[in-house]
């Protein structure tokens, strides 16, 4: 009997959603920009947190050391230094590595290759390149190498330089900047689907007065409250995976539009240097297909079923 | 087998549809109910499927209170009334046999009966060649045929019909009144609404006039008379 029941409703639902062709079309137009707009922001939020991951990655500071600092003193200092907590990576490049690094990136310029030779030895010092978990402890990291103070064997500082004061300002405004945009995102982002939510529910709700006299007439004929409202959340839930399957569909498209217009505009030379942006969207798409798949198909079945649910409610009470 | 008693209705905006009516109707009797528009004749109607409640008074379905249904029973006394409506109230995006195989479903029929019940109770209404067709596509009294169909294809203890002739020709009219009789001859108790004098002297059954939502006058084997 609850067989049979759940299945006289479902194929109810199944002939309504194809046979009021217009309003399951309306439905669908409407539910599937509702879905757009939390694809949006599901986008928005990707290429946010990648674009200021990248920000955040490009921030270090760098720890210059006297040319004469002994190694092992630098390796043991790197060690004290990755063992705090602020710190996410320590990379210490020797004298050589910094003269070889030098050496490749000015190999095709014969006037400073020129002026390095006439120098003669390498004139690089040793250097600490630090990168904090957060851009607000690089103030602390600052002060720890400084009242740290390292000595050598003979009691000369082997520090030269921090490059923090230099880099202070920046770092001092992303670290204030980044925690606004990502509130301030998260709030634009739930004002959207507040709307979104509202605006497919009235379309529901409309379509569903349309059939009110059909629902009294269903629950004249001695129809119970289940079985007369069962077919419309079939329906609700039919528009709903119809409008995810639309959905995702324009997601990849502008996935992967969106990036190819990336790389027209930067020119792709200077795509090929930026090659955390480009792709950035194709890219997350095609990671996390799965969660976003998940995600917009159930947001969309829940829309289309709940709000039939509760506006086929009002006409019941009969 | 359903008993008035003592029945008021004022309506919320306050005009008065029925005024302490009382009477009540025996198994397989046809019972027509005359008056002119606003007498109370529909509200009549609306209390005996709890379409609507009464102000006062008490509407019986053989010892059991109408008002006093829970929604479960309110499901079932409606799946014993077969209700026809002077609109028809067919669902459009419906054919004509889903219309009725959708009462028989929803009152939990097996699929194999409604697959035989629907078209034989559509030859008895003479529409047997119309079943894949929606409403849109039939006329005034083909749609009231159907409406018959669906009343009776649950064979209810009562059938009540409210002006079922209302929007109809003569011919029409003549047909649908010749239907009723016929369910009425098979068992079936007929409550009709109708302010045509001409159905009312073919039926010749029992007649209750209603006048301002009052009982006028309960006549057996009456006239039309107002």
């Amino acid at each position: 009997m609850l067989f049979t029941t759940f299945r006289r409703i479902t194929r109810t639902g199944f002939v309504n959603f194809w046979r009021n062709s217009f309003l399951t079309f309306a439905a669908i137009v409407v539910i599937s920009l509702s879905l757009c707009t939390l694809g949006g922001i599901i986008f928005a939020g990707a290429f946010g947190r990648s674009l200021l991951a990248d920000v955040k990655e490009k921030v270090d500071i760098n720890v210059y050391f006297t040319l004469t600092a002994p190694e092992s003193d630098i390796l043991a200092l790197k060690k004290d230094i990755g063992a705090l907590s602020e710190v996410a990576s320590a990379t210490y490049i020797s004298r050589d590595q910094a003269l070889t690094e030098f050496k490749a990136k000015w190999q095709n310029n014969t006037l400073i290759m020129q002026g390095l030779d006439e120098i003669g030895g390498n004139p690089f010092p040793a250097s600490l390149n630090i990168k904090a978990n957060d851009p607000g402890q690089y103030g602390s990291i600052a002060n720890y190498l400084e009242s740290k103070k390292p000595i050598d064997s003979d009691g000369s500082p082997i520090i030269k330089k921090i490059n923090y004061q230099e880099n202070k300002l920046i770092i001092d405004r992303l670290s204030r900047i980044i925690p606004t945009v990502e509130k301030g995102g998260s709030i634009v982002a739930i004002v959207f689907i507040l709307v979104a939510i509202v605006v497919v529910f009235n379309t529901i709700r409309l379509i569903i007065y349309t059939a009110r006299d059909e629902i009294s007439v269903m629950k004249l004929v001695g129809a119970s409250n289940t079985y007369t409202r069962g077919p419309f959340v079939v329906s609700g839930i039919m528009y709903g995976i119809a409008s995810g399957i639309i959905t995702l569909i324009l997601m990849a498209a502008f996935a992967y539009w969106s990036d190819a217009l990336v790389l027209r505009l930067a020119g792709v030379d200077i795509a090929s240097n930026f090659q955390l942006v480009v792709n950035v969207l194709s890219a997350y798409f095609i990671d996390n297909f799965t969660q976003i798949f998940i995600l917009i198909m159930s947001a969309g079945i829940i829309l289309g079923g709940l709000s039939s649910y509760f506006a086929a409610r009002r006409y019941l009470r009969v | 087998m359903i008993y008035y008693d003592k029945v008021s209705k004022i309506y919320p905006d306050k005009s008065i549809a029925l005024v302490d009516v009382t009477f009540g109707v025996e198994p397989k009797e046809f019972v027509t109910i005359v008056g002119h528009s606003g007498a109370g004749k529909t509200t009549l109607m609306k209390l005996l499927i709890a379409e609507d409640r009464p102000t006062s008074g008490a509407v019986f379905m053989e010892s059991s209170n109408i008002s006093h249904l829970n929604k479960k029973e309110m499901g079932k006394l409606r799946r014993r009334i077969g209700t026809i409506f002077q609109d028809y109230r067919l669902i459009p995006n419906k054919t004509v046999y889903e219309n009725i195989a959708f009462a028989m479903e929803a009152s939990g029929k097996r699929d194999a009966e409604i697959a035989a019940d629907v078209p034989h109770v559509l030859e008895l209404v003479d529409l047997g060649h119309k079943i894949w067709n929606f409403p849109r596509e039939l006329s005034g009294g083909e749609r009231q045929r159907v409406a018959i169909a669906r009343a009776i294809v649950n064979q209810p203890d009562i059938v009540i019909a409210d002006e079922p002739t209302g929007n109809l020709d003569p011919t029409n009219t003549f047909e649908i009144i010749r239907i009723l009789q016929k369910i009425n001859e098979l068992g079936t108790t007929v409550l009709l609404t109708t302010h045509n004098k001409g159905v009312v002297d073919t039926v010749k059954g029992r007649v209750i006039t209603m006048e301002k939502g009052k009982v006028v006058r309960d006549d057996r084997g009456g006239k039309y008379m107002l």
